[in-house]
């Protein structure tokens, strides 16, 4: 095969070798070069010793998804061996480290194999196991650069910036690179026929996570409380929100904070934290995984009956239990949606990259402080944890906060007497009182039944009078949430909807389907509730393709349960293995589907 | 939980506080527990505690989780906000309201089996943060909603109405918040106010997290014959350590004491508490003798009270984690928000 900027490297190393910091160096370098990269990181739940992949996907055209087949294989991991071998597609290449002999039984005539001395080029130039290890993979850094035409000054700039403080490490580091580089220019013919060349399509870009973008969104929304108990994949949001304020939030004058960050014992203690303080008017916010949404769901319904703002960053990973915490899902989609017992259901918010990570962080607080309800961001492990391409953040410094009803001293003074939970708009959003501003703003907040005085009630009618009222806040946050991203090819019969990180592998799968002449239209939904145009975009089509990454198809049927689709239309497309889902798998899984209905319409 | 208010019934001879507040400014709604209950004597102690200390009502926080002990935040200071949370929860919820808001006065009414049993993950938590609040365990040794269940303070031997005897450990809510590091520790009983009260004053005006434990009879389910929780037992065992007074900063220490039986203790806010040793051997000071003595009454049967533990100098959970003197809840956007132009120049690092 011979491509030029469309190649995918899949490095296989053991974890807790620095491969990390290999593989980002090795991405960052395409992405200099101004050329398009997806990253993914398929790792272990474990710190040292086991099999770990990095994947970059080197994309001309601008792709966000990964993509299911395998270029060249770095395969630095004897344990792995064959399977990673197996994985490289007809026409591609294996890189191997060639101190050791290996077995020729796994020769495939379809791929180019080439062996790189890795260890002994280290061995020789370096001393210490430890500094060997590391620096073997920083040298197939240099073999795979020679092999694809990577600049080395880029490589050496990328090296002095990250090193800025240790001089000692980029000669180190440098010398490393070079041995691989030297040695495959020597051996191997390079460029290989696929390789890198230069373009100008990355400049107005950056690489970021989506957990470092939520954590900068929640810093930038004024976020000033932050309660949390470690679970991956949620973790690097709160250590990035974190690290965001030690930069930006501490006090000039006395250097004190700004912000406060609880490490809480446990999900149902960190839940508890954000509604004290969301009650007491501060911006608060907890990230967690789906385990953690269970163990809040007490909470969650609380708050949505007491009518509290409170912000959740659900990363999922994969279920059900503890299931593989390393590994992305779309799963808790109908766990978050309904989370407690009672009636109760949440606004849901669904970005799909880094980049909708950083601007869903005010919207989910806007819609919380204006609703007075819980509002959960469902990311996941592909966007949290993944290095994403993505447009260069924005700020519009005319941005004010809406903090929603709530009450100042001079209108509680003014007030003959207050009800907390009096739809006095219509809107059903009732006013709010903070604690220590007034005496007249007094009233007890409870999960117990209510009249809309806030007094405890067993009142048949005066319970249900609130209860009905939440469902005219529901139909008010059916209007407020952002509306879905809609698309329409020149057909209209058939359609995709997709939600979160779906959006890159539909996104490009469309394409591809329209290259062979299947046009579809695109609905990409972005919050639960679902707006009235997810309601007319399902209406207007024969068949909508319902593409998500769980098994039971349950955004289908939330679907279904919110806004009553018609389920014969609904075709689910699911994938649920762990893996980001792929362009490739919608493209066949639509094929699939038409060809089913075509085999229909015969008989 | 209440929903009759009690009428307004004005006495131009109640004596006022600073504020110009009577004690009926302090009330809140008819109290539903059942008659003769230990809680209404606490709620009774509660309001004159924030009466004497003359807190603005609505400055005062009344947090509380599920029980009959978390209903009677409604029976007290009408005029504050209130939070009645999820069973043994009451902690988390306080923390967090804390951590947005250090300037309101917090306190918190628990019970044996919200802080002991589904809470006791919360409770000690709390006291490891020295969250700033008044934290109040009306300790019955049942389950009162649900029909008088043993709860984890009930005593080995302690007998139910109907049933077998307890014959699990209990756990000390004092001994366990002395073990984390509780910097303010009382235990007292609802059926004496004169020793109560000032332990509340005492616990409100404390830095950090302050614990009073309340014995309180339960009249329906827990106060029979060969229960160590009755009213009866706990006036036959019950034993004084360390009764103190405790002084507003702004008034003088009025009263003779002798020397040798009185010690005045100066505390964070300005204030004092006068410690009369009851016990002179007693030490409030040391975790570990404190933590002897209270084994040794507790083996001899005895239910230890007083002021049981004090340290002033420890921070709290704000000077702990370095935070603004401002309530968090207070700042203003623009001090949050670092601008457009430093999301751009920050933005060369993800490049």
């Amino acid at each position: 095969m011979a491509t030029e900027n469309d190649v995918v490297i899949k490095i296989a190393t053991v974890n807790g070798t620095g491969s990390a910091s290999a593989n980002g160096l090795l991405m960052k370098s395409i992405f200099r070069m101004g050329v398009p990269v997806v990253g993914k990181n398929y790792f272990p739940s474990n710190i040292q010793g086991l099999p770990t992949w990095y994947e970059i996907r080197v994309t001309g055209d601008g792709y966000q998804s990964r993509s299911n087949r395998v270029d060249i294989m770095v395969a630095m991991n004897a344990q792995t061996y064959a399977q990673d071998m197996a994985d490289v597609g007809t026409g591609g290449w294996l890189i191997y480290d060639s101190t050791w002999p290996r077995s020729k039984q796994l020769d495939r005539e379809d791929i180019t194999v080439i062996g790189i001395p890795f260890s002994r080029l280290c061995n020789e130039s370096f001393d210490g196991a430890r500094a060997r290890i590391l620096m073997k993979n920083i040298a197939y850094v240099g073999a795979v650069a020679a092999l694809l035409d990577i600049e080395l000054d880029v490589i050496t700039s990328l090296l002095e910036e990250t090193f800025a403080a240790k001089a000692h490490l980029i000669e180190s580091n440098m010398q490393a690179i070079k041995l691989g580089y030297d040695y495959a220019r020597e051996n191997v013919v390079c460029p290989l026929p696929s390789h890198i060349k230069r373009m100008d399509a990355t400049s107005k870009s950056i690489i970021m996570d989506g957990n470092t973008a939520a954590g900068l969104g929640c810093m930038y929304a004024g976020a000033t409380v932050g309660a949390w108990y470690p679970i991956t994949p949620s973790t690097s949001l709160m250590d990035a929100y974190r690290g965001f304020c030690a930069r930006y939030r501490v006090d000039p004058e006395s250097g004190k904070n700004n912000y406060c960050v609880i490490q809480a014992e446990d999900e149902l203690a960190a839940i508890g934290m954000v509604i004290g303080a969301a009650w007491n008017g501060a911006r608060s916010f907890t990230p967690t995984s789906g385990p953690g949404i269970s163990l809040m769901s007490e909470f969650i319904g609380y708050a949505y009956y007491a009518e509290i703002p409170t912000v959740i960053f659900n990363v999922q990973r994969s279920g059900p239990s503890t299931g593989m915490p390393t590994r992305t899902q779309q799963c808790d989609l109908m766990s978050c949606a309904y989370a407690s017992h009672g009636d109760t259901k949440h606004v849901l918010l669904f970005p799909a990259n880094p980049e909708e990570c950083f601007y869903t962080a005010p919207t989910a607080f806007d819609l919380a402080e204006r609703l007075q309800t819980p509002v959960m961001v469902l990311s996941d492990l592909d966007i949290g944890m993944n290095d994403w391409m993505v447009p260069e953040l924005e700020w519009d410094d005319s941005y004010i906060p809406d903090r929603g009803k709530v009450l100042t001293a001079e209108q509680l003074e003014e007030m003959e007497v207050f009800y907390r939970y009096m739809d006095v708009d219509g809107d059903g959003i009732p006013y709010r009182s903070l604690p220590g501003v007034h005496p007249k703003g007094a009233y007890f907040t409870r999960g117990s039944g209510h009249a809309k005085t806030g007094a405890y009630t067993e009142d048949s009618a005066a319970y249900q009078e609130v209860i009905d009222r939440l469902l005219v806040k529901w139909e008010t946050a059916r209007t407020l949430v952002p509306k879905p991203d809609i698309r329409y090819s020149k057909f209209n019969k058939a359609a995709v909807i997709t939600l979160g990180s779906g959006d890159g592998a539909c996104a490009e799968a469309l394409d591809r389907l329209a290259a062979q002449g299947i046009g579809l239209n695109y609905c990409r939904i972005k919050a639960f509730p679902f707006s009235a145009e997810v309601s007319e975009f399902i209406e207007q089509h024969e068949v909508v393709y319902v593409v998500e990454q769980n098994r039971d198809g349950q955004l289908r049927t939330l679907l279904i349960n919110d806004i009553g689709a018609d389920q014969t239309k609904l075709v689910s497309l699911l994938h649920y293995n762990g893996m980001p889902i792929n362009s490739g798998f919608v493209v066949d899984r639509v094929l699939e589907e038409i060809a089913k209905g075509r085999a229909a319409q015969a008989e | 939980m209440s929903y009759i208010s009690k009428p307004k019934v004005s006495h131009p001879g109640l004596p006022k506080n600073k504020l110009g507040l009577t004690s009926r400014d302090y009330e809140g709604s008819v109290s539903t527990l059942c008659a003769g209950c230990g809680h209404d004597s606490v709620t009774a102690a509660i309001i004159q505690a924030v009466f004497e200390l003359g807190i603005e009502p609505h400055m005062l926080a009344k947090m509380s989780g599920i029980g009959c002990s978390s209903k009677t935040p409604t029976y007290f200071v009408s005029q504050s906000h209130g939070f009645n949370s999820v069973h043994g929860r009451m902690p988390s919820v306080t923390t967090g309201a804390n951590a947005a808001n250090r300037d309101l006065t917090y306190i918190g009414v628990s019970g044996d089996g919200d802080s002991l049993s589904i809470g006791v993950g919360q409770f000690v938590h709390a006291i490891r943060r020295n969250v700033n609040m008044c934290y109040v365990i009306e300790n019955n040794g049942v389950y009162g909603l649900t029909k008088g269940q043993f709860s984890a303070s009930a005593d080995i031997g302690s007998k139910p109405k109907k049933g077998d005897a307890n014959n699990q450990e209990p756990i000390d809510p004092v001994s366990t918040a002395l073990s984390l590091g509780a910097t303010y520790i009382a235990r007292s009983f609802s059926g004496d106010k004169q020793q109560l009260v000032p332990l509340l004053k005492g616990a409100l005006m404390h830095r950090g997290f302050a614990l009073v434990d309340i014995v309180s009879p339960c009249v329906t389910f827990n106060d029979h014959e060969g229960s160590t929780k009755s009213y009866a037992h706990t006036r036959q065992f019950y034993h004084h350590v360390i009764d103190i007074d405790y002084i507003q900063p702004a008034d003088e220490i009025k009263a003779a004491y002798a020397e040798g039986e009185a010690m005045p203790l100066e505390m964070h806010d300005g204030s004092t508490i006068v410690l009369r040793k009851v016990d002179k051997d007693y030490d409030l000071t040391s975790r570990a003798s404190a933590f002897g003595y209270l084994r040794e009454r507790f083996n001899a049967g005895e239910i230890t009270t007083g002021l049981l533990y004090l340290d002033e100098s420890r921070a709290e959970m704000h000077e702990l984690s370095g935070n603004v003197e401002t309530p968090l809840s207070q700042l203003p956007f623009d001090g949050l928000n670092p601008g457009s132009a430093e999301l751009k120049k920050l933005q060369n690092r993800y490049r």
